[in-house]
């Protein structure tokens, strides 16, 4: 991390596996940095306190709120965002039960509801409802009533313990 | 976002320089749940951040026969994730586990909690039951200070200019001693404590041999309710001592009336959450 | 689903193809209002006001102007000046007037978070900080927050020219008299006195409801370039292009052929992305820089200063004879607008008493400004809260009467051809259908278990909208078709759309490509919203279809050689000709596609279409629950969601359109509420305190997709995405007097109410 002038800084960083190098603003959270620096614009500000969970990503393999870290934080860390998801190969399993289980209307909550959902997938393969549910309850979709992402996340589950 | 600054600590010595040097408007960058939103909200004025998750003391958990050491940059998800945690300190696991969503949890921490001082924050009647004492360093060494006395009032606590907390210790608890923590939130996750509450009995059989009663969001700070706690010690626990507990706990309360909760119902909800982790706890105390 | 005989069989229709634009959703390459970016742009920022009701004595932009990096400042002085008028909105309409008065206040602010003024910064951080530097004198006024209160003689009065309009037979309005109540309308149906003369049993109960949020995740937004030739260019989330096209014109007063509007993917609306708010901000900052702007606000902004719903109150009366025949009802009903006339209370009027045959019945409604942010459309528009009062009070009577609740709503049901609220007769609707599916549902009819639980239903009506809608569709050599749409596509429109197209071609879905285009690149649309972008557009779709058969058939003629009248277009999407040589001509579509090019051409089709016949929608909700008593916490144990859908196009998507609307009534009836303080100052603009449902709130809600088509569309659609919202509030009410035997009159019923009602007084 190096200081310039101002408040600028320059992070060293990996997202989505790539070492990257960029100049982002000391006051930036990463979700800013992601969004309006990087140009990674898959994490959504829907709240910008921790509440809606839109910004979700993984910062050194754990589930966080990327408008509740500073851009500063992750120098040195490894970050994956929605877009680091799916694979050459095709859509993750998570994403493919999503489009299935027609688990969107407007779709601005999906990609914090994936990323999520991934990394409780990848933490509890076999989540019950009321796991799963708890789990996701810091992501607010307003348009679905969850239930259709709930029977995703539980359809992804079986898709991947096959 | 105000305009500050962010500089990372790589070992206690050069946080507390880094605070020291930073005054008043430095602070600690621990989850970052709290202070990120309020710098961003300018409800405080924050010039600089000095991170203290790049320290392997602060970073580090331990177990052992004298009690649980808990670092200040240790995220919640770690502590309720422990499983001797969530049998030894139940409370602690119990409140850390529904502090924000999930993804608040990989972040967020019980120092932070504690520093932040807010009258409703969750883990610390936790705390205040489970004896928890804060490991202060600081320009002029290290301090140890008890939960109880942390806090001073919203949102503010006793750390003096460069001192920071770098653990948490839990003692370990007495033989056929159990612990319980619950709060009443309106939605089922993702909401401020309207009141919250903890409870520890040691019990010897049927009878309380001691009793530890904390209650929060009810007072400027979380209440140590000492009446309740007499109302429990060197009796058998029956529905009469967990109601008169439970009468205490609400005599105690001093809450106000706020978009979160009004008086009467902080009130009485002191008097249900008192009594429902009394009962947990003693449950525990005898398993 | 349960489905009348006179459904017929499909074969994309019905079925549940993965949406076209799903990929693009679940990779986060789908791109937002919030997601625009434009080369050198700029990041715009909004002052706003601190207070409930002040004049604005003094704006000094100096500072804020001299601040490196900022390139402009607007207030309202460096808006047009523009007359008083009505602008339709699609649902709803708007003044001008008062529409820019809202984007940027002039001599006064009307509500806390008021917008004042706005900057464009080079940095989003640096023009955060150039507000902190407009300086501005308030001179503060006394607010009004409450309905009623703004009704009374000698309440704050928040415009000095507003008279109220009369539109109720025989009234008159006092043109001199100043006031906050915009208008009082009454809807008039047989003979009031006459009909509770005749009542054996008369009931009347006063109800308020909160101001609601539509809580889209997606904030407010827009990005604007205005380039040196006064053209303007403006990409934002939006249910409607060609609305904010034209409400942008009226208040910039730019022609509409000088502005683009490009819709965005929208993340959420509900009825709250028809209005704009900061379009002509964000256009006035980029004339000024010379600068593409963008700007959103935050969720306190949005919160503060985008329409919720009104908060009401209302009193209804019902008549009955004891046998149930329900004889005479009047309901009051008064809608706070916001800081500016235009609440719902119209809609809300007709609705009240929609699902009930009730001869002799009059509602009288009032639209009535108080120091709040300006009320926008939500979800069935005044459904919610007229009804919610009507079901409660019917709930209350047929325990009176000792009548099954159903039993009681099917006795009084209104059906083909009985009279609704202005005397018009109903097409075909299927309130029966649903009541009856309620009544014999096996949730209706299972016994309820356990201590302090309880059961409630209620009904809901709304009407769906018509409106216009444009598309072209256009064919490849391939054989596949570009759908051209004019509708933003919030949940699922773009599938449903191309469905139809696909039925009406005998094609298949993936054959069919939807594209939502901006204000150059299609006919007039309408905004998506009033639950009618399936309905109209899918006529839009099967006028093209139709208007494409037609032209293969003839094309295929002209190749064969044959006259047209001996070429048919097989459902299968085969054209077919006249047998030649024992052998039957036929030529599939791709085939056909494939030599357009060289046989005259390829084919291309647009339609734009109108069409008032729009089914309305009729649902009813069942609910169980369990209250506890000592916390008074509400746990919703099982939710099912009964409704006439007409056809279901998607399936899946509709079943998505009733549980979301569902779970927002749900939060309207527990937790979800504004919270001013004395001041008139917002308490909870966010997300942690405005407290919407969270995924572990909710059960599985399970929906019944009752299909009676639609007769007045070509494949029965009704529009199905706003009733759900209706009944949830009575029908949990009605619940928790069943659970814990206390009628509540006010929504929210949050624990607090529920303790206070449950506790011994003080
Ligand atoms: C969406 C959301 C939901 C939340 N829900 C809850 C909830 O349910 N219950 C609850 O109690 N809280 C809740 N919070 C608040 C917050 O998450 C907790 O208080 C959390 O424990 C704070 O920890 P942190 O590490 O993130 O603190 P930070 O934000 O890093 O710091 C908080 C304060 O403490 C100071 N500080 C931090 N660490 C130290 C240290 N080691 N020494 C000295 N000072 C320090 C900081 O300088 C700052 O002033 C919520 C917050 C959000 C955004
Ligand atoms: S934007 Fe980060 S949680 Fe809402
Ligand atoms: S799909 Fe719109 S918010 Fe979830």
């Amino acid at each position: 991390m190096t200081t310039t002038s101002s408040n600028r800084i320059v992070i060293n960083t990996t997202i989505n596996g790539e070492p990257i190098e960029f100049l982002a603003d000391m006051r930036d959270s990463l979700l800013e940095a992601l969004r309006e620096r990087i140009g990674l614009r898959g994490a959504k500000e829907g709240c910008n306190n921790g509440n809606c969970g839109a910004c979700s990503v993984m910062l050194n393999g754990r589930l966080v709120n990327s408008c509740c870290v500073m851009a500063a934080e992750i120098e040195g860390a490894e970050v994956t965002t929605i877009e680091g998801v799916a694979s050459a190969e095709g859509l993750h399993p998570v994403q493919q039960a999503f489009l299935e289980e027609a688990a969107l209307q407007c779709g601005i909550c999906t990609p914090g509801f994936i990323v999520a959902t991934k990394a409780l997938l990848d933490e509890h393969p076999h989540p019950t409802e009321e796991e799963a549910r708890f789990w996701l309850a810091g992501n607010l979709c307003r348009c679905t009533g969850y239930d259709k992402i709930i029977r995703a996340v539980l359809s992804a589950a079986d898709t991947m313990a096959k | 976002m105000q305009a500050l600054k962010y500089a990372r600590a790589a070992s206690v010595d050069e946080a507390v320089k880094m605070l020291r040097e930073g005054g008043p408007t430095a602070r600690v960058l621990a989850g970052g749940t709290d202070v990120i939103v309020q710098a961003r909200e300018r409800r405080r004025q924050i010039e600089l951040f000095v991170d203290i998750k790049h320290i392997d003391e602060v970073m580090s958990m331990r177990m052992e026969p004298r009690g649980l050491t808990i670092g200040a940059g240790v995220p919640l998800y770690k502590i309720y994730g422990d499983a001797q945690i969530a049998r030894h300190y139940a409370a602690l696991a119990e409140s850390t586990r529904v502090i924000g969503g999930t993804a608040i949890q990989g972040r967020a921490t019980i120092g932070g909690n504690l520093a932040n001082a807010s009258p409703a924050a969750d883990s610390i009647p936790a705390l205040f039951v489970l004896g928890a004492v804060a490991t202060v360093a600081g320009p002029n060494g290290r301090r140890e200070v008890p939960a109880t006395q942390f806090c001073t009032g919203p949102g503010v606590n006793v750390l003096l200019t460069g001192e920071f907390i770098v653990s948490i210790f839990f003692p370990a608890l007495p033989a056929h001693t159990g612990t319980a923590w619950e709060r009443f939130i309106p939605r089922n996750e993702m909401d401020i404590a309207v009141t919250n509450a903890a409870a520890m009995l040691t019990m010897n059989g049927e009878t309380v041999t001691e009793a530890r009663i904390a209650l929060g969001a009810v007072a400027p700070r979380t209440l140590y309710v000492e009446a309740a706690a007499a109302a429990l010690a060197g009796k058998p626990l029956t529905d009469a001592s967990i109601a008169a507990a439970a009468v205490a706990a609400r005599d105690a309360a001093t809450p106000i009336d706020d978009m979160r909760g009004s008086i009467k119902q902080r009130k009485h909800l002191s008097g249900v959450l008192v009594e429902r982790t009394i009962r947990r706890a003693a449950e525990r105390a005898r398993a | 689903m349960v489905a009348t005989p006179e459904k017929p069989t499909y074969k994309v229709i019905g079925t549940r193809p993965i949406r076209p634009d799903g990929v693009d959703k679940v990779t986060g390459r789908a791109e937002f209002g919030i997601d625009t970016r434009l080369d050198g742009m700029l990041y715009g920022a909004v002052l706003r006001s601190p207070h409930a009701h002040a004049r604005i004595k003094r704006i000094d932009t100096s500072k804020a102007q001299a601040l490196p990096g900022v390139k402009a400042v607007v207030t309202s002085a460096d808006f047009p000046d523009v007359e008083s008028g009505t602008l339709d909105l699609g649902e709803g309409s708007a003044n001008p007037k008062w529409l820019v008065d809202n984007v940027l206040a002039s001599d006064k602010v009307l509500y806390h978070g008021h917008a004042v003024a706005a900057v464009a910064a080079t940095d989003p951080h640096v023009a955060e900080d150039a507000l902190a530097l407009i300086e501005v004198e308030y001179e503060p006024l006394p607010a009004v927050l409450d309905v009623r209160e703004a009704m009374l003689d000698g309440a704050p009065i928040l415009h000095d020219d507003l008279r109220t309009a009369e539109r109720a037979e025989g009234m008159h309005a006092d043109a001199t008299k100043r006031t906050n109540v915009a208008s009082h309308l009454q809807l008039k149906k047989g003979d009031l006195e006459v009909g509770f003369a005749a009542a054996e049993v008369v009931i009347e109960r006063e109800y308020e409801t909160s101001m609601f949020h539509q809580g889209y995740i997606e904030p407010q937004n827009a990005s604007a370039f205005w380039n040196k030739d006064d053209e303007l260019t403006v990409w934002t989330s939006t249910q409607g292009a060609f609305s904010v096209r034209d409400q942008i014109s009226a208040v910039l007063r730019l022609p509409v052929s000088q502005i683009k509007v490009v819709p965005m993917e929208i993340g959420g609306g509900f009825g709250g992305k028809i209005s704009i708010y900061l379009e002509p901000v964000a256009a006035v900052l980029s004339k000024k820089s010379g600068r593409p702007v963008k700007m959103w606000m935050s969720r306190d902004a949005v919160f503060q200063g985008t329409g919720p719903t009104s908060a009401t109150y209302s009193r209804v009366r019902i008549g009955a004879k004891r046998d149930g025949t329900i004889v005479a009802a009047h309901a009051y009903l008064a809608f706070e607008a916001g800081a500016y006339p235009g609440s719902p209370v119209g809609a809300g009027a007709q609705c009240a008493f929609a699902p009930y045959d009730i001869a002799n019945q009059v509602v009288d409604g009032y639209d009535v400004v108080v120091n709040g942010p300006k009320t926008s459309a939500y979800r069935a528009p005044g459904a919610p809260a007229a009804e919610y009062a009507v079901e409660a009070t019917i709930n209350e009577l047929a325990e009176q009467l000792g009548i099954d609740p159903m039993e009681l709503r099917l006795k009084n049901a209104s059906r083909e051809g009985s009279a609704n609220a202005v005397g018009a007769p109903w097409p075909k609707i299927g309130a029966q259908e649903v009541m009856l599916a309620v009544k014999n549902h096996p949730h209706y009819l299972s016994e309820l278990h356990g201590k302090d639980t309880g059961r409630g239903v209620a009904l809901g009506f709304w009407f769906n909208g018509g409106m216009e809608s444009s598309s072209t569709a256009t064919i490849n050599a391939d054989g596949t078709v570009m759908l051209i749409l004019g509708s933003t596509d919030i949940g699922g429109t773009r599938a449903s759309l191309a469905m139809q197209l696909a039925e009406t071609l005998g094609l298949t879905m993936d054959e069919i490509k939807p594209h939502v285009v901006d204000t150059d690149s299609v006919g007039y649309t309408g905004v998506t919203g009033g639950s009618r972008t399936t309905f109209a557009g899918g006529w839009v779709a099967y006028e093209l279809g139709m208007e494409i058969r037609r032209q293969m058939v003839e094309r295929a003629a002209q190749i064969w050689g044959v006259p047209v009248g001996q070429v048919a277009y097989g459902e299968d999407g085969v054209i077919v000709g006249p047998v030649e040589a024992g052998n039957e001509r036929h030529m599939r579509f791709a085939e056909l596609a494939g030599k357009l090019a060289a046989t005259g051409g390829m084919i291309s089709v647009s339609s734009t279409q109108r069409k008032n016949t729009a089914g309305p929608a009729f649902a009813g909700h069942i609910v169980d629950l369990h209250v506890d008593r000592e916390t008074g916490k509400v746990s919703i144990l099982r939710y099912t969601a009964v409704q006439d859908v007409g056809t279901a196009i998607h399936p899946s998507y509709v079943e998505g359109q009733i549980q979301g609307g569902v779970a927002q009534g749900i939060g309207m009836a527990l937790n979800e509420e504004y919270v001013y303080d004395a001041e008139g100052r917002l308490r909870n603009a966010s997300f942690l305190d405005y407290r919407m449902p969270v995924a572990n709130d909710l059960p599985m809600i399970e929906t019944v997709l009752v299909e009676v088509p639609n007769p007045g569309h070509p494949y029965g659609v009704r529009g199905v995405g706003e009733v759900p919202i209706v009944p949830p509030q009575a029908a949990i009410r009605n619940a928790l007097k069943d659970a814990i035997g206390v009628n509540f009159y006010r929504t929210p019923v949050s624990p607090r109410v529920i303790l206070d009602a449950l506790l011994p007084a003080d």
